[in-house]
């Protein structure tokens, strides 16, 4: 009797640590695109275009994907162009794929610039919303010079929390004051670095060419 | 200084300072000698008695599990020959009823077409009558010499006249006769042909009838060779039976590798189904797992089809069935493995539209132009898909025949390599064992060697002693001088 017990129990045991143990969300990944409009920065707006026809192609169905522009204050949901968390079903995720291309095409033919740039805000308003997925892997790409500046009244010098998440600065073009003294692009680079770091930020990088960020979201 | 080790005493010379400690040590080690010898020697019966231990019990359950083999071995090939003789005594009756049955009715033609050719042989033998008996007559009046007289000439001519008549109308019949004869015996050769075919068809059967029982002497004396245990039939049984796992393990092997192409088919259309970013473990997606499961379902379908048409043998209580319960399940077995099909083709086609989606989103997204449809010619590998879709699941359900030959050798595989992997172990273990206690030996004589100076002197007082405790015994017995 006890044998057979044992029998009955070893698959269903099997069956619970198949279900319950491991999470679906676990292996999804959730990507949130801030794309600087800012000064001359916007110029480069064509680029951001391409790294987000690139994020659909290498998403998967059940990934989620949030552009959001950086203004001169960022923290709010309606700087968020477009997001979506794709269907599990391969010709759903497609479907919503082309939606949201469109809607960023739409926004990179039309954006203006903004006369500040908050990226603290960007990357508050990001990390809630890679939280709220629930995906395994979170990734913040910031889509700018990484030149913060903020109007008199903007409050952003307090610590961030950016638990798990990796933060990528993504064509980070040098300024000219950078050419003048290139000690400036790598100091702002550091400050950065340590402020994501400090923010609890599971990794920073910098990524100057496209091409490298396959390799940085199949890992 | 303060580096040396403790046991140094002049530091910076350790060589003496061992040198010393080895001099101090020695009278201890001489005193010490018997009980280490001891001490080694129990250490190595220690450790070499249970190894041998093991090795003789390993010995006695490889001969154990050799002799279970054999049984089983035999038995199988008693089994599978009578299963054999039993066929080729099916085969038989079929001939038997096949060809022997119409027997009657061919020895009842063959009676008639001998009957028919006697009688037509019998009126070939009727010759012509003989001629009449006044041939004598005329012979004598023939020789009557002619002697002018004409009474006598007229007469004779007349008789020659009809002599010649009668001759030429014998003559005529007699030809009759024969052309009436040589056309019976033409009509004869019909049914010569008639005979000789009849005879030639029931050779064949009977060549054929003495085919199947030389096949069966053959298998009956393979029966007796194993009913007997012979080694010659043991031997051929293994040697079978590695064939067959080597073939069986082939095209397993081959199946599987149809499997994967399957498995290829239908895991991307299962993520339209169940979801393609659910994962069942840390690694596994879910529609992977679905994929697998229908694939294991079609291959148990397969083997209930297989084992319901009585081709397999590995559930016996299937091959049990009734009649009518059998054909049932047999039927329900082909059906679902039918619907299989029809599911699978269905999702190589959905497969194909997947990608076909993915890639026009890929090139909208590369913003290059869609490649232009190329009519019928890109349909074809839909098709492809589609129809091996279809067919990869009824080729999935043969699986069950090799399977089976596979599950049957290598139970013989297996046994027998167990038996050889277990001599294998109690040799070691036996090497092992002796080594152990032959190391202790050698310790025990490395130990002799480091204290030989004791020895030495041990041994120069016990000859010196022997040499003088002769001579004291002599005197003692009363050899004065």
């Amino acid at each position: 009797m006890r044998r057979r017990a044992f029998v009955l129990c070893v698959p269903l045991l099997g069956l619970a640590w198949a279900t319950g143990c491991t999470e679906p969300r676990d292996h999804a990944q959730a990507v949130y695109l801030l794309v600087d409009t800012s000064g001359t920065y916007a110029e480069e707006i064509g680029k951001a275009q391409l790294i987000v026809n690139y994020l659909l192609g290498s998403l998967q169905p059940g990934d989620s994907l949030a552009v959001a522009r950086v203004r001169s204050r960022s923290f709010s949901e309606k700087d968020i162009i477009a997001k979506a968390t794709f269907d599990n079903r391969p010709s759903q995720a497609n479907a919503q794929k082309r939606v949201m291309k469109d809607r960023v095409e739409a926004f990179t033919s039309s954006a203006r610039g903004s006369v500040n740039t908050d990226i603290t805000g960007g990357l508050i308003q990001g990390a809630q919303f890679l939280n709220e997925t629930g995906a395994g892997k979170k990734t913040i790409l910031i889509f700018s010079d990484m030149q913060e500046e903020l109007d008199r009244a903007t409050v952003r010098d307090f610590p961030i929390d950016l638990k798990d998440i990796r933060v990528v600065a993504v064509n980070v073009v040098k300024l000219k004051t950078d050419n003048i003294d290139p000690r400036r692009y790598m100091g702002r680079l550091e400050v950065w670095q340590k402020r994501v770091q400090a923010a609890g930020a599971r990794e920073w990088r910098v990524i100057n060419d496209i091409e490298h960020l396959d390799a940085l979201l199949k890992s | 200084m303060a580096d040396s080790p403790f046991w140094v005493i002049w530091p910076g010379n350790a060589a003496l300072s061992a040198l010393v400690w080895f001099v101090i040590a020695m009278p201890f080690l001489y005193a010490a000698r018997a009980p280490v010898h001891g001490v080694l020697l129990a250490v190595g019966q220690l450790a070499g008695g249970p190894l041998r231990l093991a090795a003789r019990w390993l010995l006695a359950s490889a001969h154990e599990m050799r002799e279970r083999n054999r049984a089983v071995l035999l038995a199988q090939g008693r089994e599978e020959t009578g299963e054999r003789i039993a066929r080729e005594f099916e085969r038989v009756a079929a001939l038997v009823k096949r060809d022997l049955e119409g027997y009657p009715a061919l020895q009842r033609k063959l009676l008639d077409e001998v009957t028919r050719v006697e009688e037509d042989y019998r009126q070939c033998g009727e010759v012509p009558p003989p001629p009449p008996e006044w041939v004598d007559a005329v012979t004598a009046i023939a020789k009557i010499k002619p002697n002018g007289n004409e009474l006598i000439v007229r007469v004779l001519e007349e008789i020659n006249r009809s002599v010649k008549a009668i001759h030429d109308k014998t003559l005529a019949e007699y030809r009759r006769a024969y052309e009436s004869r040589h056309k019976i015996l033409d009509g004869f050769m019909p049914f010569w042909r008639s005979l000789d075919k009849t005879l030639a068809r029931a050779d064949a059967k009977m060549t054929s009838l003495a085919e199947r029982a030389t096949a069966i002497d053959a298998q009956m004396e393979k029966y007796e060779q194993i009913t007997r245990k012979t080694e010659r039939a043991e031997h051929a049984l293994a040697v079978s039976a590695l064939t067959q796992f080597f073939v069986a393990s082939l095209v397993l092997a081959v199946a599987a590798g149809g499997a994967l192409v399957n498995f290829k088919l239908i895991a991307l259309p299962m993520s339209e189904m169940v979801g393609a970013g659910d994962y069942l473990t840390a690694s596994l997606r879910t529609s992977e797992v679905a994929a697998l499961v229908i694939i294991f379902v079609e291959a148990t379908m397969g083997l209930f089809l297989m084992e319901t048409l009585r081709i397999t043998h590995l559930f016996p209580r299937i091959h049990n069935l009734g009649e009518f319960m059998r054909r049932r399940m047999m039927w329900i077995a082909f059906v679902l493995l039918l619907a299989l099909a029809g599911i699978e083709a269905a999702l190589a086609l959905m497969r194909d539209m997947l990608i076909a989606d993915k890639q026009a989103l890929l090139q909208s997204l590369a913003a290059t132009q869609a490649a232009a449809p190329e009519g019928w010619l890109s349909r074809i590998p839909t098709a492809g898909q589609m129809l091996l879709g279809f067919i990869l699941p009824f080729a999935l359900a043969f699986v069950a025949i090799p399977l089976e030959s596979f599950i049957h050798s290598a139970r013989t595989v297996g046994g027998g390599a167990a038996v050889v992997l277990t001599r294998t172990l109690a040799v070691a273990l036996r090497v092992i064992g002796n080594l152990i206690r032959q190391l202790a030996r050698v310790l025990i004589t490395l130990y002799d060697i480091t204290i030989v100076l004791p020895l030495l002197v041990e041994r120069w007082v016990k000859q010196s002693r022997a040499a003088r405790k002769p001579r004291a015994t002599g005197y003692e017995a009363g050899e004065r001088p």
